[in-house]
C-alpha cells in the first residue's frame, strides 16, 4: 500500500490561498464610498445582467468579485438568510453584522475543512443608517477572515493599489457623483480609461424610506464622469 | 445560511423555502365548524377602474361571532409598487397570506433581479389561495381582491378569487365580503368608463357607506374615533392612499345627502 505523500498543514493553507487569491486577481475590482447621502458601489462590469452589485434587505447591499457563478449563489443566500429573519421575527431584527458573520463562516469552512477547493470570492455586505457613523461596510475574503471598514472599501485585483488612490482623493463630504469620479479614477489608474457602459453602478441612500438599494442608470453614470 | 444543492434549491418561491427550512406557511390544522366564530373575520373589500389605473377600498371592521374585535384593521395593503391587495375572510389566515404576498413579490425580485409581471402576481396568490384550501374546507376561508396597474396594458386591471383559488379578472369592479352584494350593486349603478379618479374614490365611499348601513359586520365611517375606511389608487405612478382628512369630507358630504333622503 502506498502512502500519501505528506503535506503540512502550513503549506497546504498557503496553497489554497494562493489558489484562490489567483482567481480573485483574474476578476474586475469593485469599491464602495461612503458619502453623506448614500453609499456609492461602483464596480468595473461590462455585463448588464450578470450583477456583481445587489440588494438583500431594505437597508443591505451585497456586492462580490471573483467567480460569478459562486458569488451570485452566495448573494441569494444571503437574501433567503435576511427574508427568513425578517419573517420569523422583525424587519428592524436583519442586520448587517450577523449576515456578513454568516458568510464568513461559510467561506471559511469551505476554506479550511469542506471544500475541495476554496471559493475564489471576495464579498462586501454594506448597510446604510441614519448617519454616516453607523454605516456598515463588511468586507469578507475568500477564507472568513471578516474586515470592519470605514469610509470606503475596495474589493478584486491589485486592491491594493486602488486602495492607494482612493486614500488620496477620499473625502467624507463627498456628492454622489464626486464619489463615482473618483472611484473610477481610483478603479483606472492613468493608464487606462472606463465609461459607463463598462461600469455597475448602485447606491443606497440615506433618506429614511423602506428600500434604500437602487442602481444607477449608464445615463446618469455618465454625466457623473463628465 | 440557507444553502441548496442544484436539483432541491427552491428558486425564487418564498413559500417552497419556508418548506424547505421546516416553516410550512400552510401547515394542516383542525378545528370543527364550532369553533369558527371565535375567530375574527374581515369583511368587505372592494375595487374598481377609472381612467389610468384601479380604486382599491375596505371597511376597518373585524367581528367574531357577534361581536367586534378589531376597529382598525387594514384589509387593504399595498402589495408593492404598483399592486394592492385586498382580504376578506378569516383574518388570521388572510393577514398571514398578505405578509406572505408581500414578501413573495419582493423576494422574487430580489432573487430574479426583475418583477413579476402584474399577471404573473395574480397568479402567485391565487396558488396562495389554493394552499389554503384545506383549511378553507374546514371554515377558515381567505377571499382576496388584487388589483394594480400594468404596465404592459397601460391600465388598471383587478382579479377576485374564489376559496380553491379560482381566479377571474374583472373588467370594471368587484367586490368580496359579507357586505360584497350591498357594495357591488353601488358600484353597478355608479360605475362607468373612464371615470376621474376623485369620482372613483366617491363611488368607493359610498359602496362601503350602503354596505355598512345593512350589513352588521361591515363598519362604517366611525367619526367618533376618526377611523375611516382604507382607500387607495394605485396607477404609473405608484400606490396613494387617499388622507383620512379627504375621506371625512366625503362623507360629511355622503352624510348630508342621506340626512336629506
Amino acid at each position: 500500500m502506498s502512502m500519501p505523500f505528506y503535506v503540512s498543514p502550513e503549506q497546504m493553507m498557503k496553497d489554497r490561498a494562493d489558489y484562490a487569491r489567483k482567481g480573485i486577481a483574474r476578476g474586475r475590482a469593485l469599491i464602495a464610498v461612503q458619502t453623506p447621502t448614500c453609499i456609492v458601489i461602483v464596480a468595473e462590469n461590462p455585463s448588464t445582467t450578470l450583477r456583481k452589485v445587489s440588494e438583500i434587505y431594505d437597508r443591505i447591499a451585497f456586492a462580490g468579485v471573483g467567480k460569478y457563478n459562486e458569488f451570485d449563489q452566495l448573494r441569494v443566500a444571503g437574501v433567503r438568510a435576511a427574508e427568513l429573519r425578517g419573517y420569523q421575527y422583525s424587519r428592524n431584527d436583519v442586520d448587517a453584522r450577523s449576515l456578513a458573520n454568516q458568510y464568513a463562516q461559510v467561506l471559511g469552512d469551505v476554506f479550511s475543512t469542506m471544500g475541495p477547493k476554496p471559493l475564489e470570492v471576495e464579498l462586501l455586505v454594506v448597510a446604510i443608517a441614519d448617519t454616516q457613523a453607523n454605516d456598515r461596510l463588511f468586507h469578507i475574503l475568500y477564507d472568513g477572515t471578516l474586515l470592519d471598514e470605514r469610509r470606503f472599501c475596495v474589493l478584486g485585483g491589485d486592491a491594493e493599489g486602488i486602495s492607494k488612490r482612493m486614500e488620496s482623493s477620499y473625502r467624507d463630504d463627498l456628492s454622489l457623483d464626486a464619489a463615482i469620479k473618483i472611484a473610477v479614477a481610483a478603479l483606472t489608474g492613468s493608464e487606462r480609461t472606463l465609461d459607463a457602459a463598462d461600469l455597475e453602478v448602485a447606491i443606497l441612500t440615506r433618506n429614511g424610506k423602506r428600500r434604500a438599494f437602487s442602481r444607477v442608470d449608464d445615463a446618469a453614470v455618465a454625466s457623473a464622469l463628465k | 445560511m440557507p444553502r441548496f444543492s442544484a436539483g432541491d434549491d427552491p428558486g425564487a418561491s418564498f413559500p417552497e423555502l419556508l418548506r424547505k427550512v421546516g416553516l410550512d406557511p400552510f401547515p394542516a390544522i383542525g378545528v370543527s365548524a364550532g369553533d369558527l366564530g371565535a375567530f375574527p373575520h374581515a369583511t368587505t373589500c372592494l375595487a374598481l377602474t377609472y381612467d389610468g389605473g384601479v380604486v382599491m377600498a375596505g371597511d376597518r371592521r373585524a367581528t367574531a361571532g357577534m361581536s367586534i374585535s378589531h376597529r382598525t384593521m387594514d384589509k387593504v395593503v399595498q402589495a408593492d409598487d404598483l399592486s394592492g391587495v385586498a382580504i376578506a375572510g378569516t383574518a388570521g389566515p388572510a393577514m398571514e397570506m398578505i405578509k406572505l404576498f408581500q414578501l413573495q413579490l419582493e423576494y422574487y425580485e430580489k432573487v430574479e433581479g426583475q418583477a413579476l409581471s402584474l399577471e404573473g402576481k395574480a397568479n402567485q396568490l391565487s396558488m396562495m389561495v389554493r394552499s389554503n384550501l384545506p383549511a378553507a374546507m374546514q371554515g377558515l376561508i381567505v377571499v382576496p381582491i388584487f388589483a394594480g396597474y400594468d404596465p404592459l396594458l397601460s391600465r388598471g386591471r383587478l382579479w377576485d378569487y374564489d376559496a380553491t383559488g379560482g381566479r377571474y379578472e374583472e373588467r370594471d369592479f368587484v367586490a368580496t365580503g359579507s357586505g360584497s352584494t350591498l357594495a357591488s350593486t353601488v358600484l353597478r349603478v355608479g360605475w362607468r368608463q373612464q371615470l376621474s379618479r376623485d369620482a372613483a374614490i366617491d363611488l368607493a365611499a359610498r359602496a362601503l357607506w350602503e354596505a355598512s348601513d345593512a350589513d352588521t359586520a361591515t363598519g362604517g365611517p366611525d367619526v367618533l374615533r376618526g377611523i375611516y375606511p382604507i382607500v387607495a389608487s394605485i396607477d404609473s405612478a405608484g400606490w396613494t392612499r387617499v388622507a383620512d382628512e379627504k375621506l371625512a369630507t366625503t362623507y360629511d358630504t355622503i352624510m348630508g345627502e342621506v340626512r336629506k333622503r
